[in-house]
């Protein structure tokens, strides 16, 4: 499967050329763009591990270009995220998310049901990736 | 206008208050020096006199029967600080190219309203006056809602940001879809919709307003079918996913009943009618804040009295009192769909929706200054005859946080309702990285879409069969105000 969270993820994989324009647009706009990385995907699963700070005063995208392909370095086998963060009052949050790395097998999730009175269903929904610890799933 | 009628209040107390029929401006529901306080809620109708009716005096009329009068001079006024509770019409300008009509400019002393209680605000507002003889017709244009007034209510249940921030949705417009037939589906072939348009890429899929619980299929079979959809789609490709369930039904403890047992099995969201009521919308919106849950309001009904310009109530106002009221989501035209609805006009609804303060802006059909007060924004919805090829067109008019909801633009799609779905998902999101990679995306928006095509056979398919599908039709409701116009407050 490809998991298909964020902005871009029906469109061929970005490019760094492409990864620039789309940040240049979010520092044109005043918003900090951070590097975010994880190897959990669930849908639900909010906190990435930050790859630092957003960059709140970065003028340039190109930095943030270089801070993805370090981040690539150490979790090349992971899913890496782009996000623009926004502190206008009334907003205070994201306005941009997209992936920028993914694993090259993406195993997906595994629904599981459980039966209740009624015919009513409890679903859940679980990463295959999940059954290893945290650090060794994606190889 | 404001100094042609002779019509002065009558200030000898004895002459004022002796039995008998007076003229309305005559009994202090005009005034024309009167500077609305801050605290007042202001109304602005256009009023259409019967022949011969001054036009002050039909605005005072309208002031008195929205307010404290009746047809006669009753003694009991004395009894209360009568001058403080009657509204005050202060202004009437004629309508720009429109003889006999005018724009009639009433305060409410913020006394006259329960907080909270749309219903109570309407039963004076539009109550009596619409059936008043005097008048050939009435409408109610736009409404200044005092930030001491707004603060009486809820608003929206969940709002913009924090929808965005459940569905993990940024920097792209949702994407929905209506399922069809929209009558007649078993519950078992109705989820075949849904799973499949979520699968290929929407965010939600959507009852109509008339889909409740019929012998074709009762509602807990649908909800039961839906979810099961809901949570195969969101499993296959990793995104939070959500079906509006519509709650609808005739009384409060079934749509409670409903509402409960979507969320039982995990939806993310309800859909109501407006038809249930401004009471039993706002009852909704209170559940909806303490369940987590996302109010989907279907604004069924309103073009019986939103349409033609001269008489009923503009969907400006009803979007107002929707805000106060507290759904997240309600319908606000597409301009490029099937349904009424004139660019300027419509983006007059999308910024009373979205803004936290919305300046006057005659040219939008906004008469007032109005401040939210940090009431949460409401995510227009734009459904109605749109497709993946407008896209350019419904991005640079509609903006962002909007749900663009395409019924027959996705179940319609020749290779199928998944193929559809993902023609939508890929017409958008290639629109939206030209647009913020610096395209003019309203000129090129025709080669980007054909550039994403070579990538996706389903989108090629798509601008192939609703290449020449548009709706351009005369509007019946424009601005009054060229864009140049101002008209001091």
């Amino acid at each position: 499967m490809r998991l298909r969270q964020g902005q871009f993820s029906f469109l061929p994989d970005l490019t760094d050329q492409d990864i620039h324009a789309q940040a240049q647009y979010a520092i044109d706009q005043g918003w900090a763009v951070s590097v975010e990385v994880t190897d959990d995907p669930h849908p639900r699963n909010t906190y990435w591990e930050m790859w630092g700070h957003p960059m709140f005063d970065n003028p340039d995208a190109a930095a943030v270009v270089f801070e993805v392909n370090e981040c690539r370095k150490m979790h090349g086998g992971k899913y890496i995220r782009v996000i623009a963060f926004d502190s206008t009052p009334g907003w205070e949050s994201i306005r941009m998310s997209f992936i920028v790395n993914r694993p090259a097998d993406e195993p997906g999730f595994r629904l599981v049901r459980q039966e209740g009175e009624g015919r009513s269903l409890r679903y859940s929904i679980e990463s295959y990736a999940l059954r290893e610890p945290e650090g060794r799933r994606y190889a | 206008m404001n100094d042609m009628s002779d019509a002065k209040t009558v200030t000898d107390a004895k002459k004022r208050y002796s039995a008998g029929v007076m003229k309305y401006a005559q009994m202090g529901y005009w005034e024309p020096d009167y500077t609305p306080k801050d605290t007042d809620i202001i109304a602005l109708f256009r009023i259409t006199p019967q022949e011969g009716v001054d036009p002050v005096e039909a605005a005072a009329a309208v002031a008195g029967e929205s307010s404290t009068a009746t047809w006669t001079v009753v003694w009991t006024d004395r009894l209360t600080a009568c001058g403080k509770y009657r509204a005050k019409a202060y202004r009437v300008d004629p309508v720009p190219n429109s003889t006999g009509e005018f724009f009639a400019y009433i305060a409410y002393d913020l006394d006259l309203f329960e907080g909270g209680s749309i219903a109570n605000l309407t039963a004076s507002i539009i109550g009596n006056v619409f059936g008043f003889k005097p008048l050939k017709a009435l409408r109610l244009e736009d409404m200044r809602l005092p930030v001491a007034y707004v603060k009486t209510f809820q608003g929206p249940a969940t709002g913009i940001v924090v929808e965005r921030e459940r569905l993990n949705v940024y920097g792209r417009p949702l994407l929905g879809a209506t399922v069809k037939p929209k009558l007649g589906l078993s519950g078992r072939n109705y989820g075949r919709v849904v799973y499949e348009a979520l699968k290929g890429g929407l965010d939600f899929t959507k009852d109509d307003e008339n889909i409740n619980s019929q012998p074709f299929m009762h509602w807990r079979d649908r909800f039961l079918y839906c979810m099961e959809a809901v949570s195969r789609a969101s499993a296959a490709t990793g995104e939070v996913k959500g079906t509006y369930l519509n709650v609808t039904a005739g009384t409060m403890e079934e749509m409670y009943a409903r509402a409960e047992f979507a969320k039982s099995l995990g939806s993310v969201i309800v859909m109501i009618d407006l038809v249930i009521g401004y009471t039993a919308i706002q009852s909704m919106a209170k559940w909806a804040r303490d369940n987590d849950m996302i109010l989907h309001l279907h604004r069924a009904g309103h073009s019986t009295y939103t349409r033609q310009r001269s008489h009923g109530v503009s969907f400006r106002v009803i979007a107002k009192w929707m805000r106060l009221a507290g759904v997240d989501h309600l319908h606000a035209g597409t301009v490029v769909g099937k349904l009424e609805g004139d660019p300027a006009t419509t983006k007059g609804y999308y910024d009373i929706f979205r803004e936290e303060r919305n300046p006057m802006a005659l040219e939008n059909g906004i008469f007032f200054d109005q401040d939210w007060a940090s009431l949460n924004k409401m995510m227009p919805v734009a459904s109605g005859g749109i497709h993946a090829g407008q896209m350019h067109q419904l991005l640079t008019y509609l903006g962002e946080d909007v749900v663009l909801q395409f019924g027959g633009g996705t179940i319609g799609h020749p290779q199928g309702i998944q193929a559809g779905a993902t023609a939508n998902r890929v017409a958008l999101e290639a629109m939206v990285f030209a647009r913020n990679a610096g395209r003019d995306i309203w000129n090129e928006g025709p080669d980007i879409l054909r550039d994403a095509a070579r990538t996706c056979t389903p989108l090629q398919q798509a601008l192939e069969v609703w290449k020449d599908v548009s709706f351009d039709y005369v509007s019946t409701d424009a601005p009054d105000y060229a864009p140049t116009a101002s008209v001091a407050m």
